[in-house]
């Protein structure tokens, strides 16, 4: 390899925003690239402006949808098919739904930000549309019968009249449609949905229940050999010696791979490979880059800020702070947080007559495939990259570097090899949420509304983007330098018509760990600061808090989703905190929360119950209501698992979680050391959807999520008059800010 | 060394060789056997996504030796549990209850389950969540697989 050397330092704590111009000298310039896969005897396009890139009509009558968004366990793939089989009218069990395969599916991007179904659903729902509609002018060529007089049904065209119908195998006997996707189709009329807004059950499940699916993890390809990495005790350690002979003695064994600092064990049976990269022999350098994990709030102020983005800025925040009546002020933080994926992650690459193909859970196969092929030198027409769905992964885990992994085993050894990370390898190198910094004012005019807003975030540079590779990095190979937190300034600006308002993100040049989007990136850490803070004014205003948010939203959908709230919650209108019987050790409140997503899209209201122990500082919350308006809804019980699995997950976020380190690398590398929420402490979740066919359809996965931290914090208060500025509400720090009230 | 060794799995004999005696049975399931219900989350006994029965007692076979398994012991999978065309009632119940996100977790949810349901056919929901409260759920829905165990038990 003669690819550049790159700085690990740049990428471990991480910052520069160079990307690297990578040096494609060993890219061969009559590189091998795949042959279109064909597919009914002809090439498959995959370009997203073809209907035949998204669907294919098959002579046995069924309809194969191919979806560049995947499932990754939030149901999507049920969801696409009530989609498609809605538009095409055909019945759900005719149609069959490939994912993310680089060869067969379209760029629809990443799947994330909750775009699977606003974005991939849409997109799939034109292409079906505009491919019934060419079936209804074929049939009408064929019968003789003007297209408006003839209907779609069951996967045939026949007269409206009746008559005989012609099936779509019929009329489109080699699948093929070779017409363009038609962005401004007429779709069916929602009153008309059939299986669209049903909660049709998920497809995958029996298959899941009993043995039967194929995950990632179970995935095997014929040759296939183990590996396991053997990653750096400390992030930026560089390998000093290495002794092979320590683990020489392994049966099936077949090699030690080292290149820079990249190491791992291949055997032909897993269980060797795991032996051996516990057994192995290995100096490393010293390296203590990290910052002192008790200082991470003054490294995250003393961070160099390159740029400062100015997400919202009405009248002269500044200026009206001086002149009301009171100010407020507080700083917010949210820590580092993993992913936490159950399944470490997984990839199988293999190699051959200079191809690669990489069997990866990726939500990003297409974006893969470019970073694989800029690792390799090869050109991105000779990898292809197959999703195979694997363990939940909340964002960018570590699926991806996974298959870096994968990619530059498969070619050393010459078979293909399937890698595995270890419980430490997910929990150790994931990239993480990075930490969150947000400071806020607010005036309040005399009747305790708030006249001025100033808030500034403290969150890493860079959006969403490629997550350089652990595997390139490792090995010195090119990849990104830039950091990718995902979109973590959304949600920043404030869905309330105040009539003064700064908000202000400061995008820092480094952050601890290489960053990447968890769940609800920057939404939920900053509707934290925002929706907590809102709620120290209504407080200090002696307000109701729904009283005082409804003071100043002015969106319709928004003041329902928060009237629908405050029914199931069964919300009694009085200020915080409760001053309730205090006689006792614990102590009881309730707290309210709001978003609109990102502001422009799913509308979200929470009210969190919880239970304070004020002699042990421990908080439990035993009911979490949430209603939300997500548009049209297109399986009711899909969007409810969705909540649920929010709901839970950040619950388990806001009380429990926390990355531990010192100077050199993760300390909380197993369950004990990154204690997430376990059935006894689980909240019963009470959900109010609110459908609205005849509207666009947007995202379910992630809005509900950045309520939670806000609704608990709240709620807290509300039972103790203690505020709970810092993620996670643990409990010394719950006992800590008991002792301040 | 290499070692021959007879386990009975769901039901069927089954030779495997291993070359390490310590080797952990859920290495032996997954890739001598081809299984895909029990599977890799921790190594560490922490999470239960490897639970497999042995002689009806839910066990971690992520820390289970294989060299430790009594001769004879009758080892149950999830696929030895049931089928899509006949499943188990605890696998009926959790379809019915959708109570899957990823799903990757459910294999040891399902067997911890059944192997209380064994034991204590009626639990109550506090009862339930204390006999999984050492398996992880990341997606989040806990929820629904109480209520597919209280399904199963008939007590919903």
């Amino acid at each position: 390899m003669n690819a550049p050397h790159l700085s690990r330092r740049s990428l471990l704590l991480q910052g520069s925003a160079l990307v690297v111009g990578f040096s494609l000298a060993g890219r061969n310039a009559a590189a091998q690239t795949f042959a279109p896969v064909a597919t009914n005897g002809f090439a498959k396009p995959v370009a997203p402006d073809q209907v035949d890139s998204f669907l294919a009509l098959g002579a046995d009558g069924r309809a194969t949808i191919f979806s560049g968004k995947v499932d990754l366990g939030t149901g999507i793939r049920t969801a696409m098919a009530q989609i498609a089989a809605e538009e095409l009218d055909l019945p759900i069990d005719r149609v069959t739904v490939v994912q993310g395969d680089t060869a067969l599916t379209p760029d629809q991007g990443p799947t994330y930000g909750s775009l699977s179904i606003q974005k991939g659903g849409v997109e799939i729902r034109q292409a079906a549309a505009t491919a019934r509609i060419r079936l209804v002018q074929l049939a009408s060529e064929r019968l003789g019968v003007p297209a408006n007089g003839l209907v779609t049904e069951n996967g045939t065209v026949r007269p409206k009249a009746g008559g005989q119908g012609i099936t779509y195998a019929e009329l489109v006997k080699d699948g093929r449609l070779d017409l363009k996707v038609d962005p401004a189709v007429a779709t069916k009329d929602p009153a008309a949905f059939a299986l669209v807004g049903k909660s049709v059950a998920r497809l995958d499940i029996p298959e899941k229940m009993t043995g039967r699916f194929t995950y990632m993890q179970d995935y095997r390809v014929p040759g296939m050999v183990h590996a396991r990495v053997v990653r750096p005790p400390a992030i930026g350690a560089t390998l000093e010696s290495l002794d092979e002979t320590s683990v020489a003695h392994i049966p099936g064994l077949i090699q030690v791979v080292r290149q820079g600092n990249f190491l791992a064990i291949v055997a032909e049976k897993e269980w060797a490979a795991v032996k051996a990269a516990g057994q192995i022999k290995a100096v490393w350098s010293k390296w203590e880059g990290l910052p002192e994990q008790d200082k991470l709030w003054q490294h995250v102020r003393s961070t160099k800020v390159t740029k400062d983005d100015v997400t919202s800025s009405t009248g002269d925040a500044e200026a009206a702070l001086g002149q009301t009546a009171r100010t407020l002020e507080a700083s917010y933080d949210f820590a580092i947080h993993t992913h936490g994926s159950i399944g470490p992650s997984c990839a199988i690459a293999e190699f051959k007559d200079g191809l690669l193909t990489c069997w990866t859970a990726s939500q990003m196969t297409h974006a893969l495939r470019k970073q694989l092929a800029a690792m390799t030198g090869l050109a991105p027409e000779s990898v292809r990259c197959i999703y195979v769905e694997g363990s939940g992964c909340y964002g960018r885990n570590g699926h991806e570097d996974a298959a870096g992994d994968a990619a530059l085993l498969a070619r050393v050894v010459g078979r293909p090899v399937r890698v595995q990370w270890s419980r430490a390898d997910e929990h150790g190198w994931d990239p993480k949420g990075p930490p969150t910094l947000i400071d806020l004012k607010a005036g309040l005019d005399a009747q305790g509304n708030v006249a001025a807003w100033v808030s500034q975030f403290h969150v890493p540079e860079g959006a969403a983007g490629n997550v350089p590779l652990v595997a390139a990095d490792l090995a010195g190979l090119p990849h990104e330098t830039a950091m990718a937190p995902g979109n973590v300034i959304q949600n920043s600006a404030l869905p309330y018509a105040f009539p003064n308002v700064r908000t202000v993100c400061h995008r820092l040049a480094s952050t601890p760990f290489r960053p990447s989007w968890i769940r609800t990136p920057g939404r939920m850490q900053n509707t934290f600061a925002n929706e907590a803070f809102l709620d120290e004014c209504a407080a200090a205003a002696g307000a109701d808090p729904l009283e005082y948010r409804l003071r100043a939203l002015k969106d319709p959908r928004g003041i329902e989703v928060l009237r629908r709230i405050s029914e199931i919650a069964q919300w009694q209108a009085r200020p915080s905190p409760a001053k309730e019987d205090a006689s006792g050790d614990v102590l009881r409140g309730r707290g309210l929360s709001y978003v609109k997503y990102e502001l422009n899209r799913t509308y979200v209201a929470g009210v969190a119950e919880v239970e304070v122990n004020r002699r042990t500082g421990q908080v439990r919350v035993p009911r979490f209501f949430v209603a939300q308006d997500c548009g049209q809804i297109i399986n009711p019980d899909g969007v409810r698992n969705q909540l649920d699995g929010n709901i839970i997950q950040t619950v388990s976020r806001v009380l429990m979680e926390e990355v531990t380190f010192d100077r050199g690398a993760v300390t909380s590398l197993d369950w004990a050391s990154y204690p997430i929420l376990t059935f006894p402490d689980v909240p019963v979740v009470v959900t109010a959807l609110i459908d609205r066919p005849t509207e666009k359809p947007w995202g379910a996965g992630e809005p509900s999520a950045a309520i939670v931290p806000a609704a608990v914090s709240n709620a807290i208060f509300d039972a103790t008059g203690a505020r709970l500025r810092s993620v996670p509400f643990t409990p010394a720090k719950v006992k800590a800010a008991l002792q301040g009230t | 060394m290499a070692q021959q060794m007879s386990l009975d799995v769901n039901g069927h004999a089954a030779r495997v060789t291993v070359d390490d005696p310590e080797t952990p049975l859920l290495y032996v399931l997954r890739d001598d056997l081809g299984l895909h219900g029990p599977r890799f989350g921790c190594g560490l006994g922490q999470c239960g996504s490897c639970t497999v029965h042995v002689d009806g007692q839910a066990v971690r076979s992520c820390i289970t030796p294989v060299s430790g398994l009594k001769p004879g012991a009758r080892i149950v999978t999830l696929e030895g549990l049931g089928s899509p065309d006949k499943p188990h009632p605890v696998q009926d119940a959790f379809i019915a209850e959708q109570a899957a996100q990823c799903g990757y977790c459910i294999n040891g949810m399902i067997m911890q389950s059944a192997a209380l349901l064994n034991e204590t056919p009626k639990p109550d929901e506090a009862a339930i969540r204390q006999a999984l409260a050492q398996n992880l759920c990341r997606c989040g829905t806990h929820l629904r697989i109480v209520r597919a165990v209280q399904r199963a038990a008939g007590t919903l």
